[in-house]
């Protein structure tokens, strides 16, 4: 009896002298982030890849505490950052049994990542059950948060309705003698729901315009003259195009000689990734977004600033849209987990004081200003930029008649679904 | 013990086994329901090879049973797996049965062909159906069996639950093959016309077992939808079915357990490669595949076989 008396007294007392010990330890571990993003397929060149570089030029100054402030802290508020990037190719059944690995086999504190919105979809419920914080960095549906609540699930990035809202203005705004349309899209829920979009919001922005014709060749299918033909052959004002990577360059390639672009003014609002490559092919002209002001559509600010040159350093190119929403994604988390600890460095917040932080969380990043205020401020708006593409003599790609969009105009209302906001006409329906 | 039953020990003791590996390695309880899930139209698929049929197409069911699950309960509101499981059964049979019948009537690569084309065309239907939420797929919510949940922190409940039907699957298969069509099926793959001399349509006996490796593919498939929580038409796309086929030749067509132990194998596989090897994944998987194939030749179940071997009647020897 009393000898176990003293065996817990002498356990308690080494517990209490371990405690600072443990905190201490748990404050130099280092950050563990896991980076599913796309390695292998069609969406490895565009997406995945421009991503990776990102995250891993985002950790080493991070680390080094090189980055402008506010995020000019080592690592995430002490802690040096420990990437582990997966393959996000392989299927949603096969990625929520890797997200399962990540947190339960490699212990990682955080996932940022996924470009699918179906990977997006999928994970999402696994992440709340987990209780893993998740950010989505890249997939578009609106879907995510507007079918659902979460605690533990972000996206410091717009949704695609913006991208498709906006061409569907800029257009109406800025071509007022167009007078038909036609679309070309992949033939998947990205392809779908873009033009969904750009048709729905059309529909109030310009009721007068007709349709001529919507092309839905299959994702990858490379080959798109018969569509071609059918566009050139229906002679609408403008064409709208949400393709990217493989796809998008084959458009361009096969288009630009039969006269595509100079028959009518292509909107191609995920293009900017095919700038850096095609700068040659891109006609003049050309509606080109790049998912919010990313990219060319970037402002000036010291993040960007950093953002452009460390990219370039490290890989000879120009950083394009998803490098850019990988960075604001990780920013995002770094400033939420900092908030979290509330100046006290050795602290060590938990999961939700760090979900608290990010909800709603207003930061500025290399894309300007990024507010997290759609789905009880899990979901981020940012403005959406289009251009014009305008050559100079030398044959770089400037843009011509910018147009900044404010969030609020090219995003529903708190509450509101996207698919619902562009059927009232984008007026939030009571 | 009768000869029929000797697929039994080993088969419990491998569901207890597999029981046993989730319980105390909880965090590879998930890649164990997917590898168990993928086996059981693997199980099908194997008793349709042994008939010298390849189906590039059970996809379709996989997709069918996924579907089924997902639409009764987010639609009809039916959240109790074994309700769904009867009706993710009973319908892939219905359509199995129909399709069957033309189906049975075509040998080699036509079958496989029409195998592969139906399954795309519901892939095709699946994709352009935006109020399903075309590729994207949607979520699977709150399946419970009687009131047990299933997932979450209680998944080891699903995993039993997937277990108990893998049994049941392979009981059912075991027995199946020890029947007259079960048999006649090593018949029809090496000599059609004698089979039909002998009284006996070949075509029935191709039916039936279509019928049976689609409701296999069928349960997997609501399976797999119950416990990923998610489901989307890559379940009917073609490289699924691929999948199924390709795990089947690493099982061999030997017996009923090894399709859950190289779906098992295979799945545990590739999430190591994942994990180790991100950028070359797809190389570590298919050098493996391809050991496996060459000094493996009857796969899984040729490394089981020991000793002279019995022929059966109606198998070359």
């Amino acid at each position: 009896m009393n000898f176990a008396r003293l065996m817990t007294s002498l356990a308690c007392t080494a517990l209490v002298a371990a405690a600072p010990l443990a905190a201490h330890a748990q404050a130099d571990k280092p950050f563990k982030i896991g980076v599913p993003t796309f390695l292998s397929g069609a969406a490895a060149g565009p997406f995945g890849i421009p991503a990776k570089n990102a995250a891993e030029i985002f950790a080493a100054a991070a680390n080094a505490g090189e980055l402008p402030a506010p995020y000019d802290k080592k690592g995430f508020g002490g802690r040096p950052i420990e990437l582990v990037v997966i393959d996000e190719a392989g299927g949603t059944t096969k990625q929520v049994s890797e997200f399962r690995n990540l947190v339960e086999q490699q212990g990682v504190d955080m996932v940022v990542g996924y470009t699918s919105s179906g990977d997006c979809l999928a994970v999402a419920p696994v992440a709340e059950e987990m209780k893993t914080l998740t950010l989505f960095f890249d997939c578009g549906t609106p879907r995510i948060f507007e079918a659902a609540d979460y605690q533990y699930v972000f996206r410091p990035v717009a949704t695609a309705t913006m991208d498709n809202v906006g061409a569907a203005l800029y257009v109406s705004e800025k071509l007022p003698e167009f007078k038909s349309y036609a679309g070309i899209n992949q033939n998947y829920a990205w392809g779908q729901d873009a033009w969904a979009d750009f048709e729905g919001t059309l529909k109030s922005a310009k009721p007068d315009a007709k349709l001529t014709t919507s092309q839905m060749p299959k994702l990858g299918a490379g080959q798109y003259n018969a569509e071609i033909s059918a566009i050139l052959g229906s002679k609408p004002d403008v064409v709208h195009s949400s393709f990217w990577g493989g796809d998008l360059e084959g458009l361009i390639l096969q288009g630009a000689p039969r006269g595509l672009f100079k028959n009518s003014v292509v909107v191609l609002t995920s293009g900017e990734t095919a700038l850096h490559r095609q700068a040659k092919q891109i006609p003049d002209g050309t509606i080109i977004g790049a998912r919010g002001p990313n990219g060319i559509f970037a402002p000036e600010n010291t993040y960007n600033t950093w953002f452009r040159k460390a990219y370039n350093d490290k890989t000879k190119e120009w950083p394009s849209y998803p490098s850019y929403h990988m960075v604001q994604s990780l920013m995002a988390a770094k400033l939420a987990y900092e908030k979290a600890q509330g100046g006290d460095a050795a602290k060590v917040p938990t999961k939700e004081d760090v979900a608290k932080a990010l909800t709603g969380l207003s930061f500025e990043g290399p894309s300007g200003k990024v507010e997290m205020s759609l789905g009880k401020g899990h979901q981020a708006v940012q403005e959406m930029v289009y251009g014009r593409v305008k050559k100079d003599a030398d044959g770089n790609i400037g843009f011509v008649d910018v147009v900044r969009y404010a969030p609020e105009r090219v995003n529903p209302p708190e509450g509101v679904s996207s698919a619902d906001w562009i059927k009232a006409g984008l007026k939030a329906a009571n | 013990m009768n000869r029929t039953f000797t697929f039994l020990p080993p088969l419990l003791g491998g569901a207890a086994l597999i029981a046993l590996i989730a319980w105390f390695l909880p965090s590879w309880n998930f890649v164990l329901a997917i590898g168990l899930a993928k086996g059981l139209p693997v199980l099908g698929l194997v008793l349709l090879m042994r008939g010298g049929l390849v189906s590039f197409g059970q996809g379709l069911y996989y997709a069918l049973g996924g579907y089924t699950v997902g639409l009764a309960s987010q639609y009809f509101g039916l959240k109790d797996a074994a309700a769904l499981l009867v009706i993710s059964a009973i319908g892939s049979a219905l359509v199995a049965f129909v399709v069957g019948l033309l189906l049975s009537r075509y040998r080699d690569i036509f079958f496989a062909m029409l195998t592969l084309a139906l399954s795309m065309l519901l892939y095709g239907i699946l994709v352009k159906s935006t109020e399903l939420g075309g590729t994207d797929g949607f979520n699977v919510h709150g399946i419970t069996l009687f009131g047990i949940p299933l997932t979450g922190a209680d998944r080891m409940n699903g995993l039993l639950l997937l277990i108990a039907v893998c049994v049941l699957g392979a009981i059912n298969l075991g027995l199946f093959g020890a029947t007259a069509f079960g048999r006649l099926l090593a018949g029809v793959r090496d000599n059609e016309i004698r089979v039909e001399y002998l009284g006996a349509s070949a075509d029935r006996a191709v039916l039936i077992a279509y019928v049976l490796a689609a409701v296999m593919a069928a349960l997997g498939g609501a399976m797999s939808g119950i416990i990923v929580g998610h489901i989307d038409p890559e379940m009917a796309f073609w490289a699924t079915s691929g999948e199924f086929v390709v795990i089947a030749i690493l099982a061999g067509t030997g017996g009923v357990l090894a399709p859950f132990v190289a779906a098992v194998v295979l799945e545990v596989v590739r999430s190591f490669a994942y994990q180790y090897a991100p950028n070359t994944w797809q190389l570590v998987l298919g050098l493996i595949i391809l050991a496996l194939i060459l000094f493996l030749p009857q796969g899984l179940s040729g490394l089981v076989r020991r000793g002279p071997r019995a022929v059966n009647a109606g198998e070359k020897s």
